[in-house]
């Protein structure tokens, strides 16, 4: 089950011809692979395609329809095998991924994928991480796509022209038997945005087809000879004829005054999906209108590799010079212009990274910094009177704003609210407070967020699933020993093999904490083998305890229950000083609390309206009893555990404070208990629709209470009084 | 000839000047529902014809970090379609949605809040960020700074608590904000198009209805209405009861001896004292309090305020009312306890409530109860401390009002009056008599120097190990001082110590000052 309900999205996948489509352009990717003809889907889920993945999984029933096969896959390398039903028949199949992280765990397939080439239509969509917001190294995909070569698509962010180069796509791939890599950026992704759509298309040829007429040819298997002639293939017939099929079909775009009718001096060349922020920049300098009309020519790629040298001459010959517009580094496309032009011995200048910035986003700021200079160097008049521009930097200036950067405190990204793996971080808090600190190899997925305050926990994130394998090398400890953390998704990903596999057979002597939250919460909750939901399309709870068996592990221990922090502070004590050979595995268990509420609300507020007994848990502090230390926080970081002051001229700080987002977790009393810390936290269990027993106890107890609370009260002078 | 360029330069603006679209920033939370809004607002636009275009950035800041999104929208124009941008532009920003106060100002850092076009529509609560949390002591920013950057930089601005607002109305905060920006009036679509889009949202929709509504009518200036609960809240008043004869006497006493100045810090410091213990402990602070202002008047304290006795006054209160097990308990068993709970839970009509403590007592906080004599004999039987350590210290989930566990609870509450035999009396009260002695040493050749003595308790507090930790900072910062006692810049390096001993270990490095002081002194 993932974070999102995509019911109300999958009825847009059934979208007929002429109608509108209105959505994210992720979605309207997905639905441009129907309307494609795919025969099969596969992916791995991560931020910006995870949509994609989630809509697909809601959309069973238009997939068994349409007799497409999509399957959540085990990794980003799975997917990129999964593209090999391509390479002997006409099977149009599609795969998305997180770049460059999936492109680098995809690129053993893509490679030998690349080089025996496709029958069929294969094409991978790259949701390319880059940029502000982007939470993984700053690559480019485009190196992948090059040294491979696959053709890399960067359409212009508009819905109906990713939509259509997603036809096209695929046509290009088969016309020059390469894969296709189809890059969205971050923003575009998600980006509401619409276009009319057309009929979904049955695959005329079928996996079916394909499994019961079984071919083969030796030719299309990476083994010398064969790898040799691809390399040739390549080169002599693939690229020339994906080069004709980009010209003929006119992929990239032309915009600007009409050749002849206008002498413009320069022009700018630009990667497709940068166009929406370049049109904006040429607004703010009066050289384009809001719809696009612009008075300074553009050439728009919306295919990036390969370049088309004769299209490229075309526009820039006659100019003085050209600016490539290229987000990211290394500036690949500006050199290779560079070399296009040397060898066919055009004159004009090629401006880029010179004017624009080398890396980071090509925000509009940024572009129309470099745009002036620009202008500035090779043809000023264009700038005309210089309209003013947009420009914070006045403001930014201000004294009371510059006083502002040191008062706004950084907000990182941190565990949700009842998270279960706070406690897990709070008790290896108190464990190192005990033993001293300890190396610990962090891994990719919320757990991560413990480098963060306030555990600050974990030296290095390697790769999702290569947390066990990057304390590889500490693996003989004559003292302390190094703690690897994995979350439940990275270990089907790939950690049982890559960590814990090479544990048992290097006889490593660490610790390997499994995070197992029953989901692959951080990408949006998606199901893995482990889940413990039951999956009416997959084959879920198979227990991370028996894979660790079945690669030999012999010491395990589970923790079922990750808020009790006692127990989770002994078994991490165990693993760190147990005189025990092997390597110390520690699988922490419990639901995540995001996917949890998602879940069991709804059902307790509909007991709770049905005047069933509902028994709910919150969490507070009593203020007279916090003294503002404020330890309590700093073993925890919940939202809904935040501090306030009190009106009370006696109190130098403020107090602890739980809000009403609490979900009662337990965290906060088990890490007082467990820390040794104060008495001020106390658990409410509210009972909703009490029954008589309730009501009876209650009453008794209270009648007690009132008695004695009166007795007491009566013979002092309380506080408020005075 | 001299050549004169400007001559054959165009001097007509290149383009036009051509038509924008509107840009609205939303700066929120992960998780906090910028993208609902982001969707009404996008589908307001829809519904008028207009084409709209909206981004966000999900990644990781979806978990609780900043995040941002961003929406723009513009009428086709002759079948032409506009092309939007994808990011806010520093200095192009119509409106800003900020769903929290802080995050208000760093949008202002971003550039995206301009006084020639920006509207900033901001909730004025706060959500504390991790840093101003865990801070030991006091950490939280001053949001002053923020107001004051509002006041210059928006073009027009809105800010009142929508997130109180919201939560009256049982909504949350979007449906707030979209009725703040409708009353805006910055968007050119009436204010029933709003109402449509909510309710085409079908589930929960009468409940954001009241709550635009309400930010509606706010935004108008139509109401006062907002910043707390529509009720107003019920105040838990204790029975007015006349004030014993004893304790108006203390009280007389304390309004004809201290000064204006010292009086109402006087006066808590004595509620909480009787409150702690009886009648006779607040004449016992009234009496210590005394003898320091009697001190303080020949050192011509009046011309400082009287600062060694306000802040004795408040840190004398607080080092007589130490924090103890009797005390815990009771807090715990009071009877406004049980009301503000109820408040604080939000109970409603025929629900109940239990509660459950989390509590860890310790050898040390039994051995703290014990009379003096016997606590210290304890204490040096090794053997037998340690076999009652391992049965008392563990974890316990106390029922507070469970007949049981509150007659326990209350049991410990009432030894109070054998308070004053016990051994962590005792030592209390040693402490506080070193301290203070201290502190009218100091203040006669420094009276800088005896005020920030008297201030060193703050460094005390809390309970079991946190207290501990206290008690060896003031400790330490107490020798330090009599070392560099003699200096002139006595009181700056006392200041220093304690503001850094607070924040030891968080951001503060203790052990490091004071090397730097013996090395200077």
């Amino acid at each position: 089950m993932a974070e999102r309900s995509f019911a109300k999205e999958v009825e847009h996948l059934r979208l007929g011809d002429g109608e509108t489509f209105k959505g994210e352009a992720i979605l309207a990717i997905t639905k441009g692979l129907l309307q494609a003809g795919v025969s099969y889907v596969g992916g791995y889920q991560g931020s910006p395609i995870s949509h994609l993945m989630d809509v697909l999984s809601d959309a069973q029933d238009i997939l068994g329809e349409l007799g497409v096969n999509f399957q959540s896959s085990a990794s980003e390398a799975t997917a990129a095998a999964m593209l090999s039903a391509s390479v002997m028949y006409p099977l149009r199949g599609a795969v998305a991924w997180k770049s460059t992280v999936g492109t680098n765990v995809a690129s053993d397939a893509l490679a030998n994928l690349a080089s025996g080439g496709v029958t069929g239509g294969a094409m991978v969509i790259i949701g390319e991480d880059y940029g502000e917001g982007s939470s993984i190294m700053q690559e480019r995909t485009h190196a992948f796509a090059m040294k491979s070569q696959m053709w890399l698509l960067d359409p212009r962010p508009d819905h109906g022209r990713i939509v259509d180069l997603i036809q096209k796509g695929f046509e290009l791939s088969e016309a020059s038997n390469t894969p296709v890599m189809l890059e969205v950026r971050v923003r575009t992704c998600h980006m509401h945005g619409s276009f009319v759509c057309k009929d979904n298309v049955r695959p005329a040829f079928t996996l079916d087809d394909a499994l019961n007429t079984p071919r083969r040819d030796l030719q299309r298997i990476v083994l010398p000879p064969a790898a040799y002639e691809h390399e040739q293939e390549k080169i002599h017939h693939r690229l020339p004829a994906a080069i004709n099929f980009i010209r003929e079909q006119g992929l990239n775009e032309f915009f600007g005054p009409e050749p002849g009718t206008n002498e413009s001096k320069v022009g700018i060349i630009l990667q497709g999906g940068m166009y929406n922020n370049v049109i904006r920049a040429l607004q703010y300098l009066g050289l384009s209108d809001a719809y696009g009309d612009t008075k300074v020519p553009l050439y728009v790629l919306n295919v990036t590799y390969p370049l088309i040298d004769s299209e490229i001459e075309a526009f820039t010959r006659g100019k003085d010079a050209v600016l490539m517009v290229e987000e990211g580094q290394p500036e690949y496309l500006e050199q290779a212009l560079n070399t296009i032009l040397r060898r066919r011995d055009v004159a004009t200048r090629i401006h880029g990274k010179d004017v624009l910035p080398m890396g980071g986003d090509y925000s509009v700021e940024a572009l129309l910094n470099g745009f002036e200079t620009f202008f500035e160097k090779a043809d000023p008049r264009a700038l005309g009177n210089r309209p003013p521009r947009p420009d914070a930097r006045p403001v930014l200036a201000l004294p009371p704003v510059e006083r502002l950067k040191s008062v706004v405190p950084a907000r990182p990204p941190g565990l949700c609210t009842g998270c279960p793996e706070r406690p897990i971080f709070a008790a290896m808090k108190l464990v190192q407070e005990d033993l001293g600190d300890h190396h610990v190899s962090a891994d990719i997925g919320c757990h991560l967020f413990s480098i963060l305050p306030p555990f600050n926990i974990g030296t290095t994130t390697m790769g999702f699933g290569l947390g066990g394998a990057s304390a590889a090398a500490f693996s003989r400890s004559s003292g302390k020993r190094s703690i690897a953390v994995m979350g439940d998704g990275g270990f089907w990903h790939n950690g049982l093999t890559s960590g814990i596999g090479n544990a048992v057979y290097n006889k490593h002597d660490g610790v390997f904490l499994i995070v197992d939250n029953f989901y692959s919460s951080a990408t949006g909750g998606q199901d893995i083998l482990s889940s413990r939901a039951p999956n009416k399309t997959r084959k879920t709870n198979n227990p991370i305890e028996k894979a660790l068996r079945g690669v030999g592990a012999t010491w395990i221990r589970e923790v079922d229950h990750t808020y009790d922090v006692g127990k989770m502070k002994r078994v991490l004590t165990e693993a760190l000083t147990t005189k025990d050979e092997g390597p110390k595995i520690i699988i922490a268990s419990s639901e995540c609390m995001l996917n949890k509420q998602r879940r069991v609300r709804p059902i307790e507020a509909k007991a709770v309206r049905d005047g069933k007994r509902v028994v709910k848990q919150r969490f507070g502090v009593d203020e007279d009893v916090c003294t503002g230390d404020h330890a309590c926080i700093r073993l925890s970081g919940c939202p809904s555990l935040s501090v306030k002051h009190l009106d009370d001229p006696l109190r130098d700080d403020p107090v602890a404070a739980i809000d009403n987002s609490c979900v009662g977790c337990g965290n906060c009393g088990e890490v007082s208990e467990a820390a040794v810390l104060c008495p001020s936290f106390y658990r409410a269990d509210i009972i909703h629709n009490p029954n008589w027993w309730d009501r009876f106890k209650a009453r008794m107890a209270l009648s007690l209470i009132n008695f004695l609370q009166a007795r007491r009260e009566r013979g002092r002078f309380m506080l408020e009084t005075i | 000839m001299m050549r004169d360029e400007t001559v054959k330069l165009r001097l007509d603006p290149a383009g036009e000047a051509t038509e924008r679209p509107i840009s609205i920033a939303i700066v929120a939370m992960g998780g906090q529902g910028g993208g609902v809004l982001t969707g009404w607002i996008v589908k307001l636009a829809e519904a008028a014809g207009w084409v709209a275009q909206s981004t966000s950035v999900p990644g990781v800041a979806q978990r609780t970090g900043a995040t941002i999104y961003y929406v723009e929208m513009m009428q086709p124009s002759g079948g032409r379609l506009p092309i939007l941008a994808q990011m806010p532009t520093p200095g192009d920003v119509d409106v800003v949605l900020a769903s929290e106060f802080i995050e208000a100002g760093r949008s202002i850092l971003r550039g995206i809040v301009t006084p020639d076009r920006t509207t900033l529509i901001a909730s004025s609560h706060r959500s504390l960020a991790i840093a101003e949390k865990s801070a030991p002591g006091e950490g939280i920013a001053d949001d002053s700074a923020v107001t004051e950057a509002i006041g210059i930089t928006a073009r027009r601005s809105i800010i009142f608590d929508m997130n109180a607002l919201a939560t009256a109305h049982g909504s949350v905060i979007s449906s707030a904000m979209f009725g703040a920006l409708a009353a805006a009036d910055v968007l050119p679509f009436p204010v029933d198009a709003y109402h449509a889009v909510i309710k085409g949202e079908g589930k929960g929709g009468s409940a954001s209805i009241k709550a635009f509504d309400a930010a509606f009518a706010r935004t108008e200036g139509k109401t006062d209405e907002a910043d707390a609960d529509p009720a107003p809240a019920e105040q838990a008043t204790p029975l007015r009861r006349p004030i014993p004869p004893r304790i108006a006497g203390l009280l007389d006493c304390l309004q004809t001896v201290m000064p204006p100045q010292v009086q109402p810090m006087a006066r808590a410091g004595l509620a909480k004292v009787i409150d702690f213990q009886d009648v006779a402990y607040g004449s016992l602070y009234l009496t210590k309090l005394e003898e320091i202002l009697r001190l303080d008047v020949e050192l011509a304290g009046e011309s400082k305020d009287f600062a060694l006795t306000f802040n004795a006054a408040k840190y004398l209160a607080n080092a007589m009312a130490y924090d103890d097990v009797i005390r815990v308990a009771d807090l715990k068993t009071r009877s406004t306890r049980l009301q503000r709970i109820g408040k604080e839970i939000g109970l409603g009509p025929g629900q109940l409530f239990e509660t459950t403590e989390y509590m860890h007592p310790r050898m040390e906080e039994l051995v703290g109860l014990a009379p003096a004599r016997l606590g210290r004999w304890l204490r040096r039987q090794d053997r037998l401390y340690a076999w009652l350590d391992r049965r008392i210290s563990k974890g316990r989930r106390v029922r507070t009002y469970s007949p049981g566990w509150f007659l326990v609870l209350y049991t410990m509450a009432g030894l109070r009056r054998f308070r004053r035999a016990s051994l962590r009396h005792a030592e209390e009260a040693a402490h506080r008599d070193a301290w203070l002695t201290l502190a009218t040493k100091l203040a006669p050749h420094n009276y800088a120097l005896g005020v920030e003595v008297v201030k060193c308790q703050r460094l005390i507090k809390g309970y079991s190990d946190t207290h501990a930790r206290g008690l060896s900072k003031f400790d330490r910062a107490m020798s330090e001082i009599r070392r560099l006692a003699h200096r002139d810049d006595a009181a700056d390096w006392a200041r220093r110590l304690r503001e850094t001993a607070v924040r030891d270990g968080e951001g503060g490095d203790f052990d490091g000052l004071i090397q730097t002081i013996r090395s200077v002194a």
